[in-house]
């Protein structure tokens, strides 16, 4: 039959004759067969030859990703959030450097996070006063762990739950306690601290590394002015002296001002300049307990 | 759709390399019948490393003992250029004796994790690479020893980053597929719900890396007593199917994966774990499935069939599986165009992807278990088609005459279209296949057309048939049939129609 006719026939059909169904006989001996519906498991010999081309594909499939050296190249351009000048010529580059470091930040301490769940926790856990008080009646501390929905009375003990149950490091890093700042504005429990938990993971290395990793230096090659700058510097970049004040001026809308919706799949490739707040004047290190980027300007 | 490695640069002619890919063909059928048979997926090789033969990879130099703490020190100290120092350990680590000598050095994974967990962002995806170079390892004990990673590489699956995402997708993948003691590690960090929140990206890149992951977790020794049942108790089902079903407009490499998916949990939900199955059934998913492969179906040719055959492969076997159980009949649409979408998809890859032809025919042989598909397939003028194929290879041949019984059973109505529409001649080849249980099948056959329609028998004996028939007497395991079957056809025609209606009235007491 003719492919063209087959085709045809996928879209319509012609009516059947109508057959009415036989019983079924038993088979007579010494002939055996009866019709018989088969199940065939994973490892079934006739899977075989299919199983086959299915390895063959896994190990010789291409990605859709080019080598970097291969990437198309666009005339170089600046991240635009204002204090980062990091350079880009990939797309792919700028992509992974947005979402790394701009994505999920702290409004309030310019914190950045892997991901929203994070610094969805640490917002209320670090900057809402209501969950202190809270957190004296009830358990208050989430498990950082997706899908559990336990709750802890500190951070301590959600650390326990992480290591127990969830078989986490002891040392993992983005759940370190909050250090309770001295002067701080906002009203804390005091929590418990383990200085050994201050520890930077990549050991033994350099200072170098700890400075790379508790400050933000998104790269190497940013400038990194003084933080004390707050009345001069390149006039490319808006200083402002009280960051108090402007937490409210942030325009962009995918950065967490609120413990708002997240929104994964916006990956706006221009943002709008953003008036960005220097961190306090001391070095920031010995308060970053949390990791990840803290903007220097 | 994803290429394939092509063979890179002039290094050899198009006969080598059918060659060299008969012989991986042939080391993974050995590998499989071990039960051995473990791959996995590597982004990214560099083409100047892939040597003349473009699907393997290079076999480099393991870098001297030495020089692995050297580029550890590198890494570990230069700040200026550690993407660098990350870039030449990365190469290092293409070779298996660098991977497991760099395990064994006193802080390296550590110091890789910490790269990875850092807030530079080049960086952090340099570390990745290494990472997932050291999961592309074939010893268990470097898979373990990344088991520090994992709660990171979970983590940074809940981010943003679509290059990072997709790194950690793979590596994990790699390492699941490697390690139970990883396995056992990954389950109570979460990795089940973390992926059923990754589905719902629109990112193909970071789809089909979630496909791979799920793909190698479902065929772990463990995963039906527990990674079945947490798949099963999350949104992951319904997207896995959605997916393969929207798999021919786009992403189709993310539905090649679910696909697989799909094929572990049918078969394990239905006849194994005895749980939960009518939960994928009132997924929808015969339905889905059975319009998925009509889609296919009239969109290939034989001249433009290249890539779906790795989507067409588990979706037959999904379907086959899901008809093959009590409620699969009920939730079976009677819809003939199934039938259709087969025969097409035989005739289409019949040259270039042969391996399909038994998956289908199984398939065919589950759906002429019911009269509707019989009808359907002999009204259709399908059955030429069908014959077509008998002379194709032995497991093609035993499951062509499986399903001419099932049509054969079915009565008197169907044994005279079978004849009708010729299909003794090609009976009477089959008969002289030196191969014991084609010819066995075969004999049932004639078993049946001879029970139901004596006419058969008659043109039986007229074309020769009893003489080839003769010469399998001496055969242990066709002697007895053979000789009821000679019996049959060389009764005189008058007591043989008599014999026939005795054998009908007989069937009609039965029913009543």
């Amino acid at each position: 039959m003719p492919l063209s006719v087959l085709r045809r026939r996928l879209r319509g059909h012609p009516p059947l004759p109508p057959v009415p169904p036989p019983a079924r006989a038993l088979p007579r001996p010494p002939f055996a067969f009866s019709p018989r519906r088969l199940r065939l498991g994973p490892r079934h010999p006739l899977f075989e030859d299919g199983d086959v081309q299915r390895h063959l594909y896994l190990r010789e499939a291409l990605t859709g990703r080019a080598e970097e050296a291969e990437r198309p190249r666009v005339s170089e351009f600046c991240c635009h959030i204002s204090g980062c000048s990091q350079v880009f010529d990939t797309l792919e580059g700028y992509e992974h450097h947005y979402n790394t470091l701009h994505r999920s930040v702290c409004s309030f301490c310019r914190r950045s996070f892997p991901s929203g769940h994070l610094l969805d926790i640490h917002i209320s856990e670090w900057h809402d006063s209501l969950f202190q008080i809270m957190a004296e009646k009830q358990n208050m501390y989430k498990c950082l762990v997706e899908g559990c929905a336990e709750k802890f009375k500190s951070s301590k003990d959600r650390k326990d739950h992480l290591v127990t149950v969830h078989l986490y490091p002891a040392d993992f890093r983005f759940d370190r306690p909050k250090k309770v700042k001295s002067g701080a504005k906002h009203v804390s429990c005091p929590t418990e601290y383990d200085g050994s938990m201050l520890m930077d993971v990549s050991v033994e290395t350099s200072e170098q590394l700890q400075a790379d990793h508790m400050e933000v230096v998104p790269s190497e090659s940013m400038e990194v002015p003084q933080p004390t700058a707050s009345t001069s510097g390149p006039e490319k970049r808006l200083y402002k002296s009280s960051w108090q004040r402007d937490a409210c001026t942030l325009s962009l809308s995918h950065l967490r001002c609120q413990r708002g919706p997240s929104n994964r799949n916006l990956t706006p490739l221009f943002v709008h300049g953003v008036t960005v707040i220097p961190g306090s004047a001391k070095d920031p290190i010995h308060n970053l307990l949390w990791t990840g980027c803290h903007p220097r300007i | 759709m994803w290429g394939r490695r092509r063979g890179a640069g002039p290094g050899g002619g198009a006969e080598e390399l059918r060659a060299r890919r008969r012989e991986r063909e042939a080391a993974l059928r050995k590998a499989r019948r071990e039960q051995q048979l473990v791959s996995k997926r590597l982004l990214r090789e560099d083409e100047a490393e892939r040597g003349q033969d473009g699907a393997e990879r290079a076999v480099l130099d393991p870098v001297l003992q030495g020089e692995v703490s050297e580029l550890l020190r590198g890494v570990q100290r230069g700040s200026e250029d550690r993407r660098g120092w990350l870039r030449r350990l990365r190469r290092a680590l293409q070779s298996k004796e660098t991977q497991q000598e760099f395990v064994r050095l006193d802080g390296a994974v550590r110091t890789l994790v910490g790269l990875f967990t850092c807030s530079l962002p080049d960086v952090q995806l340099e570390a990745a690479r290494c990472l997932h170079e050291l999961s592309h390892s074939s010893d268990a004990a470097v898979a373990e020893a990344c088991v520090p990673v994992t709660s990171y590489l979970l983590t940074y699956l809940s981010g943003h980053s679509i290059e990072l995402m997709e790194l950690c997708l793979y590596t994990l993948g790699n390492l699941v597929v490697e390690s139970e003691v990883v396995r056992k590690k990954l389950l109570p960090q979460g990795i089940i719900p973390v992926l059923a929140s990754c589905i719902q990206s629109p990112h193909e890149a970071v789809l089909e890396g979630l496909g791979y992951v799920l793909s190698q977790l479902l065929q772990a020794k463990e995963a039906p007593a527990e990674i079945i049942p947490l798949v099963l108790d999350s949104v992951l089902p319904q997207h896995m199917l959605r997916l393969v079903c929207s798999g021919l407009k786009f992403g189709t490499g993310a539905a090649v994966e679910f696909a697989w998916c799909l094929h572990y949990i049918v078969y394990d939900v239905l006849f194994c774990s005895h749980t939960a199955n009518v939960e994928l059934m009132s997924l929808g998913a015969v339905p889905a499935l059975t319009s998925l492969l009509c889609d296919i179906a009239s969109e290939i040719s034989p001249s433009d069939s290249e890539g779906l055959e790795l989507l067409i492969c588990p979706v037959l076997r999904c379907l086959g599986n899901l008809l093959a159980e009590e409620t699969g009949r009920e939730a079976q649409p009677q819809d003939e165009r199934l039938l259709v979408a087969l025969f097409i998809i035989m005739h289409c890859y019949l040259q270039q992807h042969p391996f399909l032809i038994p998956e289908s025919l199984w398939l065919l042989n589950n759906l002429t278990d019911e009269p509707f598909f019989c009808s359907a397939l002999l009204s259709m003028d399908l059955l030429p088609a069908l014959l077509q194929l008998l002379p194709h290879s032995q497991t093609v041949s035993t499951l062509v005459l499986t399903v001419l019984c099932n049509i054969a059973e079915k009565g008197p109505a169907y044994c005279q279209q079978l004849h009708q529409q010729a299909a003794l001649p090609l009976l009477l080849h089959v008969l002289v296949v030196p191969d014991p249980e084609v010819v066995g099948q075969c004999l049932e056959l004639l078993h049946l057309l001879f029970l139901h329609w004596p006419q058969v028998a008659a043109d039986f004996v007229k074309q020769g048939g009893h003489q080839t028939l003769e010469q399998h007497q001496s055969t242990p395991e066709l002697q007895e049939r053979v000789r009821v079957l000679l019996e049959m056809a060389l009764q005189p025609l008058g007591a043989s129609a008599f014999s026939s209606s005795s054998t009908a009235l007989s069937t009609f007491s039965q029913m009543t």
